[in-house]
């Protein structure tokens, strides 16, 4: 996607409050045409009404809201260029799969020849060619899924959303299911806005993670950014787990910061001018990115400490590591020898490190 | 699952619609049925035993003759026809003004609905024959229907509602609505607004949804509700006598004609067995068709 190029979804100052309780509070967010959006946050973040906002289903109290450059202020719902996935899929119990499937398309008064055109290509699209003729309570979870979503796609949205899709799956089924929904997505380009509360679900399928929060994106980035820079406390903890250590003093040098934890703790980390840490803030450390020695080692930052726990989970280990000082940290290490010889047990004493990059700070 | 068999406490619980049935529905029909074939006679009560033993003879005095003047006669025909279409019409009154306000009571705040629907039943609660006075009250040539319209400047003359075919109708819609409101609401109650949402999100406008969502998964509601009011309404016979015409007969008013005036127990028990036996084959067919629709799915 080239910067130049106009979002295709543009949300400003958006709120909405549902009588005394403000669930969204002036929301601006930027979703690039053809991407996979996830709108991640707790049960009661607003995402949901974020989502039914954009689908026109509830009018916001202020803010705008515009679809490929046009504003969908007194735009009803059914003259909308987006469609959406409901979490229960909402399929009609009483029309067949085709039936439903082209539910859209007879509401437009599509002719007949287009309408069995597009059902064809949309049934083969997910997968479910032979079976247009079975009613909705014939079918599993995941075919259900799949109709709800060719019930969209039929249409071709600018904008699809989906409300939890993978919630009324089991569990078992849900990682196959992600593949092959962001695969339909490369296939057909149609940009996606998902609603999760699961971070991992939104970490495989999204090009880009807005993290909610009581009415409000925390952070918007890639996965990546926003697991490895996160620029809160909650956003750190949100996505996996995280080693906070709250700044009591910061030293500035040209290559680094120097910061004294409360507990008095010395750690070096990495800060520039975007990232700089001040006291108040918190300095993050991902499990993943401390190592575990017997002997101190060359980094930056090399505290001893006593192996406390240790749970074995095959590919990884974590480990909790209580500092001399008296803090626990959580490490993640990768079990690369299978002998086991070598490995960690509790009661070692033990050196953790880790590089002053892996520190991050955290605003708020 | 090993099938076991039945337990004490399962043929009582079996037993109990079985003897309530039995006890208010069969053994009246059959006592009805009975009644029907005996032949008249000038006593008390005015019918002939149906066995009689006399000089060493048995005889069976049983007679079709009900039912074959019945047959015979226009004015029975006419009667039934009457009955049936003002059936048809309460039940096609009550689905016009009792489906939107079900509906109504259905969207409503959900704290509300419950007492929406006590007030939609709340009438019931008072005299039915107090209730068709004060109807009779209300549209009486000068009753206040006809002052405010003749006060609006709408009618120059009273209009005579009262003792005329849409006062009948009126009164009986009023009546029977709660036997409709009540399983209707039950239906659309349990509408799942995500399929209203959805519709509308696939680009349905309003009436289309109405058409081609609400009113599909309503159907069993609307059929269940028309059954309850049309089935008691074709024996209807106190709110045709109180407001309707006169010369208009319905089956019910001459059931209670051979009953009590010309005291003719068979002819009025034959009325009462053809009656049943024309309402129960479209409940029958009606009974198949809501057996299709729940195997949709609803």
């Amino acid at each position: 996607m080239s910067i130049q190029e106009r979002p295709i979804l543009q949300i400003r100052n958006l709120s909405k409050s549902f009588g005394a309780t403000r669930v969204l509070s002036g929301i601006s967010l930027d979703i690039p045409r053809g991407s996979i959006v996830s709108l991640l946050g707790r049960s009661g973040s607003g995402k949901t009404t974020l989502l039914q906002l954009i689908a026109g289903l509830h009018d916001p109290d202020a803010g705008t809201l515009s679809i490929a450059g046009a504003d969908m202020a007194n735009v009803p719902a059914f003259e909308r260029p987006v469609n959406m996935m409901f979490q229960s899929y909402a399929l009609f119990p009483h029309l067949s799969v085709a039936d439903n499937i082209v539910y859209g398309l007879k509401a437009s008064r599509t002719p007949r020849a287009e309408r069995e055109r597009l059902l064809k290509w949309v049934l083969e699209l997910v997968r479910l060619e032979g079976l247009g003729a079975r009613r909705p309570d014939q079918l599993s979870g995941g075919q259900r899924q799949r109709v709800a979503l060719a019930r969209c796609l039929v249409l071709k949205p600018t904008v699809l959303l989906l409300d939890e899709p993978m919630a009324a799956l089991d569990r078992g089924l849900r990682a196959d299911v992600q593949k092959e929904l962001t695969g339909i997505q490369r296939k057909v380009g149609t940009t996606f806005v998902l609603v999760t509360h699961d971070q991992d679900e939104a970490m495989a399928m999204s090009d880009y993670i807005a993290v909610m929060d009581q009415g409000d994106i925390v952070q918007f980035g890639t996965p990546r950014e926003v697991y490895e820079f996160p620029r809160t406390r909650f956003v750190a903890s949100f996505l996996g787990t995280i080693n906070l250590f709250e700044c009591g003093r910061v030293e500035r040098f040209p290559s680094h910061c120097q910061v004294t934890t409360e507990d008095g703790l010395t750690i070096t980390a990495s800060c520039n001018a975007d990232s700089s840490i001040e006291p108040g803030h918190a300095v993050g450390v991902r499990p993943e990115k401390i190592s575990i020695a017997r002997g101190p080692s060359a980094s930056a930052n090399n505290f001893a400490g006593v192996i406390e726990r240790l749970s074995y989970c095959g590919n990884l280990s974590h480990a909790t590591v209580r500092l001399a000082g008296g803090r626990a940290v959580e490490a993640t290490v990768v079990n690369s020898d299978h002998t086991g010889a070598d490995a960690l047990a509790p009661g070692a004493a033990v050196y953790v490190a880790f590089p002053p990059e892996a520190a991050v700070a955290l605003r708020t | 699952m090993k099938a076991r068999s039945l337990t004490l406490v399962d043929r009582l619980t079996i037993a109990i619609p079985f003897a309530w049935l039995l006890a208010f529905l069969a053994l009246p029909l059959v006592s009805v049925a009975g009644l029907s074939i005996h032949e008249i006679a000038d006593s008390i009560p005015p019918i002939a035993p149906l066995f009689s033993h006399a000089h060493g003879h048995f005889a069976i005095h049983a007679s079709l003759r009900a039912f074959a003047l019945i047959g015979s006669d226009a004015l029975y025909l006419s009667a039934f026809w009457n009955g049936f279409v003002n059936a048809a019409l309460t039940a096609g009154g009550c689905i016009l003004v009792g489906f939107p306000l079900a509906y109504a009571i259905a969207r409503s705040p959900e704290k509300r609905r419950n007492l929406y629907v006590l007030l939609a039943v709340l009438p019931f609660w008072t005299s039915f024959l107090l209730r068709a006075y004060a109807w009779m009250g209300l549209i009486r040539d000068s009753g206040p229907i006809n002052a405010l319209l003749l006060a609006l400047g709408v009618i120059h003359h009273p209009i005579a509602i009262l003792y005329s075919p849409a006062a009948v109708l009126l009164v009986m819609v009023y009546s029977y609505l709660p036997f409709f409101v009540l399983p209707m609401y039950a239906v659309l109650e349990k509408l799942p607004l995500d399929l209203l949402a959805a519709a509308s999100d696939l680009g349905a406008r309003p009436a289309y949804v109405f058409r081609t969502v609400i009113l599909p998964l309503s159907l069993p509601g609307i059929v269940s509700g028309a059954i309850l009011v049309f089935v008691p309404a074709v024996g209807e016979y106190v709110i045709p006598e109180l407001v309707g015409n006169s010369n208009t007969m319905m089956i019910g008013g001459i059931l209670w004609e051979e009953f009590f005036q010309n005291r003719d127990w068979p002819l009025a028990a034959a009325i009462a067995i053809v009656t049943f036996g024309l309402l129960m084959a479209p409940a029958l067919l009606l009974r198949r068709s809501m057996g299709r629709l729940v195997g949709a799915g609803l």
